[in-house]
C-alpha cells in the first residue's frame, strides 16, 4: 500500500471520528435533550467531518497534481544541453530521468540495493542499465552521469516533497478535527455551515464544467499558436492545396478540406431537413396519440446509434449501392461510370443525413408543439383544412425555431467524424461533383494525429489549428441557433 | 322534474337561421350536452350563459363542427343550417365553417401581418378574383370590425403587435373577411379590460344587421346588454331559452332564477 493510500485512509478515519464526537459533544452540552440544540445532531457532525476531511483532502489532491511539475522543473534545470543528443529533445532525456529514478525505487523495494548503496551509485563504477534491466525497467542506451545524477536529484525531491504531504496534510486534518469539535456547542449554527458547504459543492462542479471548457479552448490554442509560429498563416487560411509532407515543406490550407466539410454538410442538410421535418408535421400534426407514442422514441433510436456504426454502414452498404447506381460500366444499373469508389461525398452526406434526421425532428416536434392550439383553432375556426393550417399558420409561427434546430444539426454535422472517416475518402480537393471521394476537417485531425507523431513539426500541429477553425466555426452556429430559439421562446410564453 | 326540463319556445319561426334537434354530445364516456333543443334566429343575438362545465362552449363549437378536431368527443341529433343538417355525411366541415366564423376567447391574431390577417380566409376560400379585391374586402371587414381608422397605416405590422381589444377585434374583421352567416363567439371579452369590451360590444351589436350571432358568455350583464335572446344551459341542459329580458325579469326556471341571482354558477 502506498504512502498516500495511508495518508487518506487516516484522514478518512478522523473524518468518521470527527463526525461521532461532534455529534455528541453538542449532545452533551444540551443536556441529551437535543430541543435545546440550535440544529439537528447529524449537523453538528457533518459541520465537524467537513472541517476536517476538506481542507485536508482538497491540500492533498492539489500536492499530488502540483509536486511532479515543480520537481520537474527542478530537475530540468539539471540537465546541460551536452546531455541531448543530436535529434533528440530535453523531453525524451526528461522520460529517461524519470525512468532511471521509478527504477531505482523498484530496485531497492525489491531488496536488490539498500538505500545507501542507491545514493552512492556510480555510473563509472556499477552498470545502471543492467541493474535496472534486472528489475524489469528497459532502458534505450546506458546511463550517463550527468542523467543519474538528475535521477538521483529526482528521487530525493520527490521523498522528502512526500514527507512534507504527509505532515502538512495530517496537521490540517488534527487541526480542522479540534476546531470543529471544540466549537460544536449547542448554540453553535452547524445547519447554516453546512447549508454554505453545500452551495460551495455545487458551485464548485459547475465551475469545474466551465473551467474544462475553458481549458480545452486555451490547450488549443496554444498549440495552434506553435502552429503558425511554425507555419504561415496565410497559407493555412487562404493557401490552395493541402499536402502534408513528413520530411516538410507542406501546404497546408484548410480550404479544400472546409470545401468538402461544407459540401458534405450541405447533402446531409438536404436530407435531413425535408425528412426530419415533415415526419414532425406527421408526429405532431396527424399522428394520434398511439401512433406518437411508439414512433417518436423509434425515431430516436437513430439518435442512440454510435456514428461508427454509421460509417460502416456507408462503407458496405450504402457506398456499394452508389457505386451499383453510378458505376461499374455496362453493368450498372444506369451503365454510366462515374462513381469509382465506395467512398465519395454523396455516400458520406446521404448516411450522415440519416443520422441528423433524429436532431431535426425531434427538435421541431417539440416547437411545433409550443405553438399554441388557439391559433390552429383559429385558422380552422376559419374554414382551412389541415395542411393549410401548417403551411400558413404552424410552420410561420414555428419558422425560428426550426431554423434553429437545422442549425444545431449543421453544427453537428460539421463536427461529425467517424462516418466521414469511413465513407468520405482522403483526397482533399475542390470538386463540385458528389460522386468523388473528398476529405474533412475532422478526418484530417484524425490522420495527422494517429500513427507515430512529432509534436514539433507543423504537419502535426495543423490538427489543433483545424480543431479550433472547427470549433469556432460550430461554436458560432450553436449560439446563432440558440439566440433564434431563445428569440422564438419568448415570442408564446 | 319533467317541468324542469321544458323550455319555452319563443321564437319568430319565419326567421329561424340554425335549428337543433335533441343533441347529444359526448366525450368519451361523459355525457356533455343532453338533449339540447333551440331555434336560433338571424339577424339577432343570441348569448348562451351559465356556470362554468355547463356545455354552453361545447354547444357552440358543434354549430361549426369545431368538435371534430377533438378524437374523444361524439356529437349525436340533428343541427341544421338554412333547413341543411350540418352533420350529414355530404357536407364538408372545412367548407361549413367558413360559412360559420368563430372568434375564440382568447385573441388569436396568426404571426403575419394585420392585412395578410384578415386575407387569410378569402386567400383560402379563392374569395377575391385580383389584389384589388383583395384590399377590398380587407378593408371592408375592417371597418366593418370597427378597426379600420386604427390600423389602416399600418397593415404591414404583426398583428400580434396590437393591443387585446385590437386583436380581438382584428380576430372579428378575419372572421367577417370570409362572408360568413353566422358568427359565434366563444367568451370574446373575457381576456379584454372593460374599455376594449366595450368596444367589442359595441360592435357585436352592429354585426347583428348582417349576421346571426351566437355568444358565450359568463357575465349576465354582458348577456343582457347586448342579446336579444338568452339561453341558459346548466350540467348539460338547456333549461331555458327565450327573449333576454323576460330570462332576467321574469325567469320561469328555478335554476335560471338561482342562477341569475347568484346562488348556484
Amino acid at each position: 500500500m502506498g504512502t498516500t493510500t495511508i495518508v487518506i485512509l487516516v484522514i478518512l478515519a478522523l473524518t468518521v471520528l470527527a463526525y461521532s464526537v461532534a455529534r455528541n459533544r453538542a449532545l452533551a452540552g444540551a443536556g441529551g435533550d437535543r430541543r435545546k440544540l440550535h440544529s439537528l445532531p447529524t449537523y453538528y457532525g457533518t459541520n465537524a467531518a467537513m472541517f476536517t476531511g476538506v481542507p485536508a483532502l482538497g491540500v492533498l489532491v492539489i500536492w499530488l497534481l502540483a509536486q511532479p511539475m515543480m520537481i520537474e522543473s527542478a530537475v530540468v534545470k539539471l540537465i546541460p544541453d551536452s546531455v541531448i543528443a543530436e535529434g533528440s529533445s530535453v523531453g525524451l532525456v526528461m522520460s529517461d530521468v524519470r525512468r532511471v529514478a521509478n527504477g531505482l525505487d523498484i530496485v531497492i523495494r525489491s531488496g536488490g540495493m539498500t538505500r545507501e548503496a542507491a545514493l552512492a551509485l556510480d555510473t563509472t563504477t556499477t552498470d545502471v542499465r543492467a541493474a535496472l534491466a534486472a528489475v524489469g525497467v528497459a532502458l534505450g542506451s546506458d546511463v550517463k552521469p550527468k542523467v543519474l545524477s538528475a535521477a538521483q536529484a529526482h528521487r530525493q525531491q520527490s521523498s522528502s516533497g512526500r514527507v512534507w504531504m504527509i505532515g502538512i496534510t495530517l496537521a490540517l486534518a488534527l487541526i480542522g478535527f479540534a476546531i470543529s469539535v471544540a466549537i460544536s456547542k449547542p448554540d453553535f449554527r452547524a445547519r447554516n455551515t453546512v447549508e454554505r458547504g453545500i452551495l460551495a459543492l455545487l458551485i464548485l462542479a459547475a465551475s469545474l464544467a466551465v473551467l474544462t471548457t475553458v481549458g480545452i479552448v486555451f490547450s488549443m490554442l496554444f498549440e495552434s499558436i506553435n502552429f503558425f509560429r511554425l507555419h504561415p498563416w496565410t497559407d493555412f487560411f487562404f493557401g490552395p492545396k493541402w499536402a502534408p509532407n513528413f520530411r516538410g515543406n507542406s501546404d497546408l490550407s484548410i480550404l479544400p478540406l472546409l470545401w468538402g466539410t461544407l459540401y458534405i454538410s450541405a447533402i446531409a442538410l438536404a436530407v435531413a431537413v425535408p425528412i426530419g421535418l415533415f415526419a414532425a408535421i406527421y408526429l405532431s400534426e396527424y399522428a394520434g396519440a398511439k401512433v406518437r407514442s411508439a414512433a417518436k422514441p423509434l425515431i430516436e433510436i437513430l439518435a442512440g446509434i454510435p456514428t461508427i456504426v454509421y460509417g460502416l454502414f456507408a462503407l458496405l452498404t450504402v457506398g456499394p449501392m452508389l457505386v451499383n447506381i453510378f458505376g461499374r460500366g455496362e453493368d450498372g444499373l444506369l451503365g454510366v461510370e462515374w462513381m469509382s469508389g465506395a467512398t465519395a461525398v454523396l455516400t458520406a452526406g446521404l448516411v450522415m443525413g440519416i443520422m441528423l434526421i433524429p436532431f431535426v425532428s425531434s427538435l421541431s416536434d417539440d416547437i411545433i408543439n409550443a405553438v399554441p392550439q388557439s391559433l390552429r383553432d383559429g385558422s380552422y375556426g376559419l374554414g382551412a383544412t389541415q395542411s393549410e393550417t401548417i403551411r400558413q399558420v404552424v410552420l410561420p409561427a414555428a419558422l425560428p425555431g426550426i431554423v434553429g434546430a437545422i442549425l444545431l444539426a449543421a453544427s453537428r454535422a460539421i463536427g461529425e467524424t467517424m462516418i466521414v472517416v469511413l465513407g468520405a475518402g482522403a483526397i482533399a480537393k475542390f470538386s463540385g461533383n458528389p460522386l468523388e471521394a473528398m476529405t474533412t476537417i475532422t478526418t484530417r485531425i484524425v490522420s495527422q494525429l494517429t500513427g507515430d507523431t512529432d509534436f514539433a513539426s507543423p504537419e502535426t500541429l495543423v490538427a489543433f489549428a483545424l480543431g479550433l477553425t472547427l470549433f469556432v466555426l460550430t461554436l458560432g452556429l450553436n449560439i446563432i441557433a440558440l439566440v433564434i430559439v431563445r428569440k422564438y421562446r419568448e415570442q408564446y410564453d | 322534474m319533467k317541468d324542469l326540463n321544458t323550455q319555452e319556445n319563443v321564437v319568430d319561426t319565419e326567421n329561424v337561421k340554425i335549428v337543433a334537434r335533441n343533441v347529444q354530445v359526448y366525450y368519451g364516456d361523459n355525457h356533455a350536452i343532453k338533449d339540447v333543443n333551440v331555434e336560433i334566429e338571424a339577424n339577432t343575438v343570441t348569448a348562451f350563459i351559465g356556470p362554468s362545465g355547463c356545455g354552453k362552449s361545447t354547444f357552440l363549437r358543434c354549430i361549426n363542427r369545431m368538435n371534430d378536431t377533438i378524437d374523444i368527443c361524439r356529437v349525436e341529433g340533428d343541427i341544421l343550417i338554412d333547413g341543411e343538417d350540418i352533420y350529414d355525411r355530404r357536407v364538408d366541415p372545412v367548407q361549413l365553417r367558413a360559412k360559420v366564423g368563430m372568434v375564440f376567447q382568447k385573441p388569436n391574431p396568426f404571426p403575419k401581418s394585420i392585412f395578410d390577417n384578415v386575407a387569410y380566409g378569402p386567400r383560402i376560400h379563392g374569395l377575391a378574383q385580383n389584389k384589388a379585391d383583395l384590399n377590398i374586402i380587407v378593408e371592408s371587414a375592417l371597418r366593418r370590425a370597427a378597426i379600420w381608422e386604427e390600423v389602416k397605416d399600418r397593415l404591414d405590422a404583426p398583428g400580434t403587435g396590437l393591443s387585446g381589444g385590437q386583436q380581438q377585434r382584428l380576430c372579428i374583421a378575419r372572421a367577417i373577411a370570409t362572408e360568413p352567416e353566422v358568427l359565434l363567439m366563444d367568451e370574446p371579452c373575457s381576456a379584454l379590460d372593460p374599455i376594449a369590451t366595450a368596444q367589442v360590444e359595441e360592435l357585436i351589436d352592429e354585426l347583428r344587421e348582417n349576421y346571426a350571432v351566437v355568444i358565450v358568455t359568463h357575465s349576465m350583464q354582458q348577456a343582457a346588454r347586448v342579446s336579444q335572446k338568452t339561453a341558459f344551459f346548466h350540467l348539460g341542459n338547456l333549461v331555458e331559452y327565450g327573449e333576454t329580458a323576460a330570462i332576467f325579469t321574469n325567469p320561469t326556471d328555478p335554476r335560471t332564477e338561482s342562477y341569475i341571482t347568484g346562488r348556484i354558477g
